[in-house]
């Protein structure tokens, strides 16, 4: 059960998170110059590269939570990834919808196949199946335990899908589309994206917290439905 | 060598049951010819695209058949409760899956050779054959290898074998770029070396992926 000092401890967590967003929206919208060519577009790129950030981040605990469970059993790694998943597509999807508003007038389309974009398309698909797995596995263990299974495979396999789309991209006979390659970054430009990666992963903590708090009232739950039904 | 005879015999068994009842060959085969001829309407396969979309065709057809073929790996485990006899014989669980590996990998052969030869006869391209059986093979060790392993998962699942593609494609993207980029220079006639690179990353997701589904099934039969 929840403690009242974990409760002010996460709430004080969930103000120093609100106000670094705040300071990030400052960063982002008013503290960074506007870029010369791109315009005030560029400015969702200090939204956008900490979504993926985190994205990438909470795909990696889901991965370490993985391995802890199936080693330890415990139930606390098993809601660890459970959460860490459902935040992490949250986050991928922000990165992918921010990355295609920012592409539409750059590079003239939503989308195009290149091979971070491709990579982080694919990562979205594995955590939606990861997702996906828990929730048709009705045994609670052995959901715990095949999600578990996936996560590790999923984690495991992100370099090597990144190195074939990259090859795939590389070894196509057209030339590549649009190289993102832009100027180095200003220094305020800098401390934008760092405090955006700061706020964000504050966030992405708070909200995990949050989320593991909320599968373990899940899980009680179900327990108390099994007792009552047995 | 105790563990290679107990791993022949679950083979044997597999391949037995299925050459008697021909519950999956049977259903895969007919549904990738049938892929191939839907190819033909969707695409209008003439002789100025078909070198360019036979990799593709190809391809598409082989993971279509297999995905059909892989959800039906574990149904008589499953359905007859097979999975509690074979885990009480004293054999490595690992041995259980590369078993099973090996009999989804000759379905998985046999449908691909029969789609091959039908292919040529549909179209009139002509395909090498020993370098396309090459990258056929490694191709599909690649994709039997997962999914002979996400198969046992979905099998548990409510779903049953519907949650299997969803489960298989993201991971195997690495299996299906190489394939089809290797067929493409086996088709083009291009330089052997071009599809070095490809190949070379089958055999490393092969072993990969082998290695840790041989490691993890324990994992997937525990209860």
């Amino acid at each position: 059960m929840v403690s009242k000092g974990k409760l002010e401890w996460l709430d004080l967590l969930g103000i120093v998170t609100g106000l670094s967003l705040i300071a990030a929206l400052y960063g982002a919208l008013v503290y960074a110059p506007t870029e010369r060519i791109q315009g005030p577009v560029q400015r969702i790129f200090y939204f956008h590269v900490p979504s993926a950030w985190v994205a990438y981040l909470a795909f990696f605990v889901v991965f370490v939570a993985s391995i802890a469970y199936l080693w330890r059993r415990s139930a606390f790694w098993d809601r660890l990834g459970r959460a860490s998943a459902e935040v992490g597509v949250a986050f991928a999807t922000l990165t992918i919808i921010t990355g295609s508003i920012w592409a539409r007038p750059i590079w003239g389309t939503w989308w195009t196949w290149d091979a971070r974009l491709t990579t982080t398309l694919i990562l979205w698909f594995i955590y939606l199946a990861y997702l996906a797995l828990r929730s048709y596995v009705s045994d609670p263990n052995r959901a715990a335990r095949y999600a578990a299974i996936l996560g590790i495979i999923g984690f495991v396999d992100v370099p090597i899908i990144h190195m074939s789309v990259v090859w795939w991209r590389t070894l196509h006979p057209e030339p590549v589309v649009v190289r993102a390659g832009g100027p180095a970054l200003e220094p305020p430009m800098l401390a934008a994206l760092f405090l955006g990666l700061v706020a964000m992963t504050l966030l992405y903590v708070y909200l995990l917290i949050h989320w593991v708090m909320v599968e373990e009232v899940r899980d009680d739950l179900q327990l108390i439905r099994q007792r009552l039904a047995e | 060598m105790l563990g290679f005879d107990r791993l022949v015999a679950l083979v044997a068994k597999d391949l037995l049951i299925e050459l008697r009842s021909r519950d999956v060959a049977y259903s895969t085969l007919v549904f990738a010819l049938l892929v191939l001829v839907i190819f033909n309407f969707a695409f209008e396969l003439r002789a100025e695209n078909l070198q360019v979309l036979a990799p593709g065709v190809l391809w598409v057809t082989f993971i279509f058949a297999a995905v059909l073929a892989l959800g039906r790996v574990f149904a008589a485990e499953r359905d007859r409760g097979v999975l509690e006899g074979l885990l009480l014989c004293p054999i490595d669980r690992g041995a259980i899956y590369l078993a099973k590996l090996v009999s989804a990998l000759v379905l998985m052969l046999v449908v691909e050779a029969v789609a091959i030869p039908a292919f040529i006869a549909l179209f009139g391209l002509n395909l090498p054959l020993l370098p396309l059986g090459l990258v056929a093979l490694l191709g599909s060790l690649g994709f039997a290898s997962v999914g002979t392993l996400f198969s046992a998962l979905a099998a548990h699942t409510r779903t049953r074998e519907g949650l299997l593609p969803i489960l298989l494609f993201p991971i195997s993207v690495p299996v299906i770029i190489a394939t089809v980029k290797a067929t493409t220079v086996v088709v083009a006639g291009d330089p052997w070396e071009l599809a070095l690179p490809w190949l070379q990353l089958l055999v490393g997701f092969d072993a990969l992926f082998v290695g840790i589904s041989y490691l993890v099934f324990e994992l997937v039969v525990e209860d």
